[in-house]
């Protein structure tokens, strides 16, 4: 009999070049995302050896984390580093031959949400790019995780990676989700039950009835995030749902090599009684709405909980980290998550800026207004997420509201463009890290969903989106 | 990429748990298309105050610390973005070692792209070699790749784990694009077959 094999195991066997001796292999990657803040390096260590791209028609580039996100702002770029940055990916472009989306292109926006808009992320592919997000991608069933330069020189060389293969964890999520509890909590659920290196050396496997109820969009930001819980890559088994959103897509294989790529697809799935190193599971009917009050995406609280205390630590590492984390938020210890108040609203990111979560995020603020002492801003992750919310008149809901509604990028998820938080301003974010520093020298990111987002824009405070009216 | 074969110096202490790459590197010095320059921006958030002064506080700007070429850090080190600016920054500082009892994956296999050493020991271990950093000026430590150990101020000797092809490839300071032409046809008989898929 065949070996049992999961998921992952059946991706990496078709992808083998080479086994070393060492059991490490020569991995193929069929498909290169490439953006411009981990590219430079790359190429000028191609240009400097003589080396050509090996296949360049399995690489796309997109430029998104310098863009500013106003139309004015975008024409006139002012921060020279960022200027330059934006202008090497041109030319890098053009000097090798490769596909590109320039910050006027209608496809241009995050680099997690194109490649799958254009389908050009397929289930059953190795997908790279210098960018730890790249996980996002496991959502259609591919191999995908985040690489440093050195490695997308070798992969634009090469089109080949050294691999060691992880171990095999699977988190099923059983039942269905409250009304109210987004991918979004189940992800941060896991990430608080697993912690930030839960995941390390391994590729998670979600599954289970809420992992199979969500949208595409969900599944994405589930695969998103695994790397805030240690794994380089997440991977959800491809089924119709997957199929249906790939099925015409400007690069997804058209007629009969459609109907042969799906026969294939269809054998993408863990053999039942494979073996899995790790297996956890959670209950999805009893998650609820999540906030992080930390530092650290495994920092997490339910809206109903309270920030911990310094006191509730269980070692004296554990108790310096919680000071730490409760000194940088600007937080005592003890208060009541639903109590915080905050300054400024983000939406948007490569974890929630695609259509689905402008459609939450606008269903709640509809007719209502933001606080007044608080700063909204929408940003969608790409220009055709843009164009479909216009096409519902979403954006018309967002501005009446008072929140802005901008040109496509990675805006706020970094603070490496314009938008970004001043010293110790308190954001609620739909993005994916709350690390000191990420959306602006001392700013305070409490990680939720788009609607628990849209719902502290309004009551200027977190709110329980389930008592929403 | 410069070999690592022994290295002998300062060890400075940073007993956080999950260092991750935004604390390492910022965003604002990402902007470079440059892989120099970066041991400016080393853990700059950290190292100074909000004029631009240096924070007397932080590790590095004790002056028993300033030369340090060895980093012991407490779990889960170089977790979060995947940006290869970290070892370039480290590297760029001057530091060729971190030692913890665990390393993120990504930032993991970057350093051996750069001809650093994440050394890692265990718990117990990390422990002493903490208090050995601890030690301010007499925090020096001798760490021998071909061995795999690390000798302390006191004469103790702990163990690091490391996977033997790592080890070849740092000891010898090899470049991984090199190794992998090597293959090359190889690979152009894998993609024969592969790129016929339709899905490839
Ligand atoms: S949106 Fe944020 S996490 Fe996603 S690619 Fe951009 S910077 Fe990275």
């Amino acid at each position: 009999m065949a070996k049992l094999r999961t998921l992952y195991d059946k991706i990496w066997d078709d992808h083998v070049v080479d086994v070393q001796p060492d059991g490490s292999c020569l991995l193929y990657i069929d498909r290169h995302l490439v953006h411009e803040v981990t590219s430079p390096q790359a190429f000028e260590g191609l240009r400097m050896a003589g080396r050509k791209v090996r296949a360049p028609e399995k690489t796309l580039l997109v430029v998104d984390h310098n863009v500013p996100t106003t139309a004015e702002a975008r024409s006139h770029v002012v921060d020279p580093e960022s200027k330059a940055q934006i202008a090497q990916l041109a030319q890098n472009a053009s000097d090798f031959g490769l596909e590109y989306y320039d910050a006027f292109d209608k496809r241009q926006g995050i680099v997690h949400i194109i490649g799958p808009e254009q389908g050009f992320t397929l289930p059953g592919t190795t997908i790279v790019c210098g960018d730890s997000h790249t996980s996002t991608h496991g959502a259609f069933g591919a191999l995908a995780h985040g690489i440093g330069t050195s490695e997308v020189e070798h992969v634009l060389a090469t089109q080949t990676l050294l691999q060691s293969k992880a171990k095999n964890m699977r988190v099923t999520v059983n039942g269905k989700l409250p009304a109210g509890v987004t991918a979004k909590d189940i992800i941060m659920a896991i990430i608080g039950q697993i912690g930030t290196a839960g995941g390390t050396g391994h590729v998670i496997e979600f599954a289970g009835e809420a992992i199979r109820d969500l949208s595409m969009e969900g599944r994405m930001t589930v695969c998103n995030m695994t790397i805030e819980g240690g794994a380089r890559a997440g991977l959800i088994a491809p089924d119709e749902k997957t199929f249906a959103y790939l099925k015409d897509r400007p690069k997804a294989p058209k007629g009969a090599a459609w109907d042969e790529a799906v026969r294939y697809w269809k054998t993408l799935h863990s053999d039942e009684g494979a073996h899995f190193d790790t297996e956890i599971t959670l209950d999805a009917a009893s998650l609820p709405p999540i906030v992080t009050w930390g530092t650290s995406p495994e920092d997490v609280a339910s809206i109903e909980g309270v920030v911990p205390r310094v006191d509730d630590a269980r070692n004296d590492q554990q108790k310096a980290k919680i000071q730490r984390a409760l000194d940088y938020m600007g937080l005592k210890g003890g208060e009541k998550i639903a109590d915080l108040k905050v300054d400024r609203v983000f939406i948007g990111s490569c974890t929630n800026g695609r259509i689905e979560d402008l459609r939450a995020a606008a269903k709640v603020i509809e007719g209502k207004k933001v606080a007044a002492h608080v700063n909204a801003m929408v940003v969608p992750g790409s220009g055709l997420v843009k164009d479909q919310a216009e096409a519902e008149g979403l954006d018309k809901i967002f501005v009446a509201a008072g929140f802005e509604w901008r040109e496509p990028g990675c805006s706020m998820c970094l603070a490496m463009n314009p938008d970004k938080l001043a010293p110790g301003e308190r954001c609620a974010s739909t993005s994916n890290r709350n690390f000191e520093g990420r959306q602006g020298f001392k700013g305070r990111t409490h990680l939720v969903s788009p609607a628990m987002a849209a719902a502290a824009a309004i009551a200027g405070q977190f709110v329980d989106i389930r008592k929403w009216s | 990429m410069d070999k690592f074969t022994t290295l002998t110096g300062v060890a400075a202490p940073l007993p956080i748990t999950n260092v991750d790459t935004d604390m390492i590197i910022p965003k604002q010095y990402l902007k470079t298309i440059a892989r120099t320059g970066l041991g400016a921006g080393l853990f700059s958030e950290m190292r100074f105050k909000e004029d631009g002064s240096e924070n007397p506080h932080f590790v590095l700007n004790k002056p028993a610390y300033r030369k340090a070429t060895i980093l012991v850090a407490e779990d889960n080190f170089g977790c979060g973005s995947s940006r290869e600016h970290a070892p370039w920054a480290l590297l760029d500082y001057g530091i060729r070692c971190v030692i913890s009892t665990s390393f993120a994956d990504i930032f993991y296999n970057n350093c051996f792209q750069n001809g650093i050493l994440p050394a890692k020991v265990s718990p117990e271990d990390l422990k002493k070699l903490m208090d050995d950093a601890s030690r301010g000026a007499n925090a020096t430590l001798t760490v021998d790749l071909e061995r795999q150990e690390i000798k302390g101020p006191d004469g103790g000797v702990v163990k690091f784990e490391i996977a033997e092809f790592n080890k070849h490839c740092l000891l010898n300071g090899l470049d991984a694009i090199g190794l992998t032409l090597v293959k090359s046809d190889k690979i152009k008989s894998f993609e024969d077959k592969h790129n016929t898929h339709a899905w490839a």
